[in-house]
């Protein structure tokens, strides 16, 4: 094992799917922006300037180009950067690619993976703070996947350029990026999409944690354990579409209490997705109401005061576990006895 | 081109144009067989035909909303695309896509987008892996008029020309002839420009405007453009000018004015009725094609009528088979939602 920064990992498998399949090209090699990750990036560059372009400010024609390019044969990764700039290319993502295979009766694939940097960087403002997961999740024929650790960037993105033949949105976000992790020695890991990981076991509360909010929701955890006794379980589903529902109600029936924390706004996002999913195939399971955990439906403001008010932090997401393990629960200490028939 | 290739083309453009007919006449049946609504490309057969002749059989062709007479002149069975557009399990596309969609693999019709302007980036892309992956073939994108007012059409041909892309822009202008441009100095009532070919010029393609009810000429000038393409001299820019057939209203077209085509019309015009009469005239490019080949005495009126009867017994043949397709099975309506992964290949 050895450990390593998101970004590290994250030019680790871009290095390797280049190496590993000459059908793989890269529409733009930025991928982790301006900040001190760029120069994980020069190497890649160098390295595989004849298969890397740069095109012009243009994301329409040119996702359009790259799904063309995997219609016929190629791989391309697209690095959109912050993901409102896919906004512009929403034609050619959901109304071209997402329908190619199932509207050719299965006999043309557009495996584009459009990488892009979702989320409240920290002021980044209105339009450049977007959360388009929900969108993509509802848009049939696209997969969807959200890293949460450096493993998992490695392993999905490595997955998803060499193995998926639908294509996908990868989201980052760019305060994952200096979150460290362990990285297997196996350097050819690989995720296959649809596979939720269980980022911590616990039995009191469920904590379904998307992207950016799994190092949340484990911090929240670890202060809920340490301070309260309150014993969580963070599943991490890994990709939205395919979804591993099993995985995520097992862990519900354990637990009988969830919260559901993503940072797409409060409606129609990931987590009210999530939550109609488990209400609907595990209420009988249910102690308590799910509670979500997004933000806050308005534009993202810039100033930090108002930013951090709408984040879905790991305070609030501790709250939140709060609010579900005392529900139902009298006479008795929170984190003990949570089972309704202990009352 | 030689008499044999021209005749040979003058079939597929009368293929077009009675397959063509008997979908309107599925649309207009009052038993609405067909569930959604309907373009035809009748007086644009010789831009379909010419231009497909000019593809090689590795070659990508991209295509709109108004693909019929396109997918059949790249070699389709007229059964399929009318099972297609008939939402039945022999369409190309097991009635998934119908009319709008319809998408060919086989025949390098990878995808059909019934977007305005849709297919143009898509087709850049082909280009664009055809030349990164070195076997030399080019792609070829048909679209409308309306299509230049998309921002996706303006931000392919810069990339396209940039990157030397091999691809051939066909734009087809079926809004005006030129004989019946409208009077405000624009070629279109949508668009600003005065010469919708200044828009590909400015980005620096080379560019040819052509009648498109000329075969010879869209030969020619496709054969041209392909050729720079596949040499490696980047895009080109085609626009192929027809004038509207009578009875295209957007889509819902219609017979009732004209009726069918009569295939006599090329020797006795005065029996077409009045309000197509003008159009069979001047901007048909089956009878002028068919009128050119009679006066020059390289076919026989007898030849044509022959001909004309045997295509009319192949669409009647597949309009019936189609028909007789079974609709597909409900079930499976939510199967094909993503492509199964590709296994890691054995170490």
């Amino acid at each position: 094992m050895r450990d390593v920064l998101y970004t590290e990992a994250l030019a680790e498998a871009l290095g390797e799917v280049m190496a590993e399949d000459p059908r793989v090209v890269l529409f733009g090699a930025n991928f982790v922006g301006a900040g001190p990750g760029r120069a994980l990036m020069v190497g890649i560059q160098q390295r595989f300037a004849d298969r890397i372009v740069w095109p012009p400010i243009a994301e329409l024609a040119y996702c359009g180009i790259a799904i063309g390019a995997a219609m016929a044969g190629m791989r391309p990764i697209v690095d959109l950067s912050t993901a409102t700039f896919s906004y512009e290319a929403i034609p050619q993502i959901v109304n071209e690619a997402a329908i190619a295979y199932a509207n050719s009766a299965g006999q043309t694939t557009a495996p584009v993976v459009f990488h892009m940097l979702y989320g409240l960087r920290g002021g980044g403002a209105a339009q450049h703070s977007g959360s388009p997961q929900g969108w993509y999740w509802n848009a049939p024929g696209l997969q969807v996947a959200l890293p949460g650790s450096p493993a998992d960037v490695k392993g999905l993105l490595r997955w998803a350029a060499l193995r998926s033949r639908s294509p996908v949105v990868f989201m980052s976000h760019q305060q994952l990026f200096g979150v460290r992790g362990s990285l297997p020695d196996d350097v050819a890991l690989e995720i296959p999409f649809g596979q939720a990981d269980i980022k911590r076991t616990g039995s009191d509360v469920t904590i379904v944690a998307c992207g950016v909010q799994v190092p949340r929701a484990l911090e929240a955890a670890s202060t809920l354990a340490r301070e309260e006794g309150i014993d969580c379980e963070v599943v991490d589903p890994r990709t939205l579409q395919p979804l591993d529902v099993p995985t995520i109600l097992a862990s519900v029936r354990k637990t009988g209490r969830v919260v559901v924390t993503d940072e797409s706004h409060d409606a129609c996002g990931v987590a009210a997705g999530l939550a109609a999913i488990i209400a609907d195939e595990a209420f009988d399971a249910l102690h308590a109401p799910i509670k979500r955990v997004s933000t806050a439906h308005t534009p993202v403001p810039y100033a930090r005061t108002l930013e951090d008010s709408i984040r879905p932090s790991a305070a609030r997401i501790a709250d939140a576990v709060r609010a579900v393990a005392g529900f139902g629960v009298r006479d008795a200490g929170v984190g003990a006895g949570l089972a309704p028939g202990s009352v | 081109m030689t008499v044999v290739e021209r005749v040979g083309m003058l079939e597929t453009m009368l293929r077009i144009r009675r397959l063509e007919e008997a979908v309107v006449k599925l649309a207009e049946d009052p038993a609405r067989p067909i569930r959604g609504h309907v373009h035809v490309s009748i007086g644009q057969e010789a831009a379909a035909a010419g231009a497909c002749a000019a593809l090689g059989s590795g070659d990508y062709l991209f295509t709109t909303h108004r693909n019929h007479g396109h997918v059949l002149a790249r070699g389709g069975e007229p059964t399929r695309i009318l099972a297609e557009i008939l939402g039945r399990a022999d369409g190309y596309c097991h009635g998934r896509a119908g009319g709008f969609h319809i998408a060919v693999p086989a025949l390098g019709i990878l995808h059909t987008s019934a977007i305005v302007g849709g297919s143009v980036a898509l087709a850049a892309g082909a280009a664009f892996a055809t030349s990164r992956l070195g076997d030399a073939h080019v792609a070829l994108v048909f679209f409308g008029d309306g299509a230049m007012e998309e921002g996706v059409f303006s931000e392919t041909l810069n990339i396209a020309q940039l990157w030397r892309l091999p691809v051939v822009f066909f734009m087809e202008n079926n809004s005006v002839s030129a004989a019946e441009r409208s009077g405000r100095g624009s070629p279109t009532s949508e668009h600003s420009a005065v010469a919708l070919s200044d828009v590909p010029r400015a980005y620096g393609l080379s560019t040819e405007v052509i009648d498109g009810t000329a075969l010879d000429l869209v030969v020619e000038v496709t054969c041209r453009a392909v050729e720079a393409a596949r040499a490696g001299r980047g895009p080109y820019f085609i626009e192929s000018r027809t004038s509207r057939w009578p009875g295209n209203f957007g889509s819902s077209p219609t017979l009732a004015l004209s009726g069918e085509t009569d295939i006599a019309w090329a020797w006795s015009l005065e029996t077409a009725p009045e309000a197509i009469r003008r159009w069979a005239d001047l901007s048909d490019p089956l009878l002028r094609l068919a009128r050119r080949l009679l006066g020059r005495g390289e076919m026989a009126r007898d030849t044509l009528t022959d001909r004309d009867a045997r295509v009319r017994a192949e669409m009647r043949r597949a309009t019936e088979a189609a028909i007789q397709s079974p609709e597909p099975v409900a079930a499976t309506a939510a199967e094909l939602t993503l492509a199964r992964p590709s296994v890691p290949s054995p170490t």
